[in-house]
């Protein structure tokens, strides 16, 4: 067989596929991806490092920096874990408010993934639908608390606002709006047949492998492991509302490949629908700010406590010493774990699927690079 | 499903010497020490016994415990000496639904734990952050380099507490 030899190809930084400024060296065999490198660091802001230097409030506003598009659930996720190291109990209006937020943050996190993937495939039109939708959302979040991305609204032990007049009204009319885009985006992507050829069978995730990798979420549901923590290790009031954990079943493919990825997001945002739907139903009248404590100061210890993102498994690992700063703040960022085996996933595959693949990992580098 | 002090019991009988503790002087989560020259095959017998099957492994973390000696040098600045550096394992079974942490302290002069990245896969960029942060050398690991900071930063581990940030590098100015 005739041997060509291999060439080196790199990828980014600057690249619109990368989805932020990560660079993968591809070495290739003609067109053919032997092996990927990818190479971290590009937005790295050493956040641990100044979390040691700062009070625990004073950390809330950094966490919305990780994941950038689901500020909301990083808030969540370190509001718990403070909480859990304190042993705070917030009132029940704050837990429902809470997760009506971070499930209209996950809606809106798996808007900009379902989205984005369509461009990256080179469907340019439902990355529109979305985003009109999208800016509702983020409407009601400045409505809330005065900012569309980045919010600082979960505080420890409450929040720093009530929800403003009107709000359950104008986010039922989202809903109900919103499940006609989902399925005018199935008919314009999901089902589309050239969207199909692209992602079907390409970049095949089994389980045994996913789980070697720690890979969570949407990427390891879609491989067809029924795995999600708000129900294996549930936190807040989740085990209150009746969901369902969609999984990958390898419709167009085999399981865990791009398009069950893909798919697993869309059906996901329906999940969520259902579930804020069921949260306003339920909403109670009461305080938000009674459990807010005046000084933030855990007796020594350490804790891991950890919520599911959209992206997948968001934890903190915060050891205290009995000080008002932690004494050390690790974060489990799922899209630094996801991304790990993108080597392994687009070994064999072609130039172009690599785009596909990265694309339906859906990473985000603010959180990557922390 | 079983209970740290059953996993702890399980260890100590298999492995003796090489397991120190079960510390739950700590509020919140018991700790399983280890020596750090044993974690591998501690590592292998987690994942693979029948009874235990440590299938994912959640988070590692390297940890400064910050228990150095704080040298003043001539020049005014200071030095540490001496201390001890960690890692940290937090373990779970996705299949029995039992979990663990495991810790294990190595000196701060010449930091070296095994690997486990043959263990699990997601281990390689975990043990390749704490190298980074921390400068803990993991003995056999495939490929050990920086992951986020620059590869030619030289001026030390970040997350080490006596790091100083270099006044340049590559002559431009870093504090600013």
């Amino acid at each position: 067989m005739l041997k060509t030899e291999q060439m080196v190809l790199n990828m980014g930084p600057q690249h619109p596929s990368t989805h932020g400024v990560l660079r993968l060296e591809l070495e290739l065999e003609g067109e053919i991806i032997v092996n990927v490198k990818p190479h971290l660091g590009y937005l790295h802001r050493c956040f641990e490092k100044h979390c040691e230097a700062m009070t625990y409030p004073q950390i809330i506003p950094y966490v919305d920096r990780l994941d950038y598009l689901a500020s909301m659930n990083n808030e969540m996720g370190y509001a718990i874990a403070v909480e859990r190291l304190l042993d705070i109990k917030v009132p029940e209006r704050v837990e429902y408010i809470r997760v009506i937020m971070a499930e209209l943050q996950r809606i809106a996190s798996h808007m900009v993934a379902v989205g984005t993937y369509g461009i990256d495939i080179g469907a340019f039109t439902p990355f529109l639908y979305l985003f009109r939708d999208r800016e509702r959302i983020l409407t009601l979040f400045e409505k809330t608390c005065g900012a569309r991305l980045l919010y600082n609204y979960i505080w420890v032990g409450g929040l720093s606002h009530d929800l403003p007049i009107n709000f359950v009204n104008e986010t039922r009319d989202f809903l109900n709006d919103f499940k006609k885009t989902v399925i005018e985006v199935n008919n314009l992507l999901s089902y589309n047949k050239i969207f199909i050829e692209r992602t079907a069978n390409v970049g095949v995730l089994n389980v045994e492998s996913a789980i070697n990798y720690g890979i969570t979420g949407p990427n390891l549901r879609a491989s067809g492991l029924k795995w999600d923590i708000r129900r294996n290790d549930p936190y807040s009031i989740y085990d209150r509302f009746d969901f369902e954990i969609p999984v990958g079943e390898g419709l167009h493919g085999q399981v865990g490949d791009c398009w069950d990825r893909y798919y697993l997001r869309v059906q996901e945002m329906i999940q969520s629908i259902r579930i804020v739907e069921q949260a306003l139903d339920q909403l109670p009248e009461g305080e938000i700010t009674s459990a807010l404590p005046k000084r933030i100061k855990p007796v020594e210890g350490q804790l891991y406590s950890r919520v599911e993102n959209p992206k997948g498994e968001l934890g903190y690992f915060i050891v205290s010493k009995g000080q008002l700063q932690p004494f050390r703040v690790k974060v489990r960022p799922p899209s630094f774990i996801n991304l790990s085996v993108l080597g392994e996933l687009c070994k064999g595959h072609l130039i172009a699927d690599v785009i596909a693949i990265l694309g339906s990992i859906d990473i985000v580098l603010g959180e990557v690079d922390r | 499903m079983k209970s740290t002090e059953e996993i702890f019991a399980l260890l100590k009988e298999k492995f003796g010497d090489a397991v120190l503790e079960l510390n739950t002087k700590l509020p919140k989560e018991a700790v399983i020490e280890v020596t750090p020259l044993k974690v591998t095959d501690i590592c292998w017998f987690l994942r693979d016994n029948e009874e235990l099957q440590f299938d994912n492994l959640i988070l590692l973390t390297g940890l400064d415990d910050d228990n150095g000696e704080i040298v003043k040098l001539e020049d005014g600045t200071t030095e540490t000496k001496g201390g001890t550096l960690s890692v940290v394992y937090h373990l779970e079974s996705m299949k029995l639904g039992h979990k663990i942490v495991l810790r294990t302290t190595t000196g701060r002069e010449n930091p070296e734990v095994e690997t486990v990245s043959k263990v699990w896969a997601c281990a390689d960029w975990h043990e390749r952050e704490a190298y980074d942060m921390f400068g803990i050398i993991f003995l056999n690991h495939p490929d050990l380099r920086r992951i986020l900071m620059p590869y030619d930063w030289e001026a030390g581990y970040p997350l080490r507490k006596d790091y100083k940030n270099p006044e340049f590098y590559h002559g431009m100015k870093v504090p600013y």
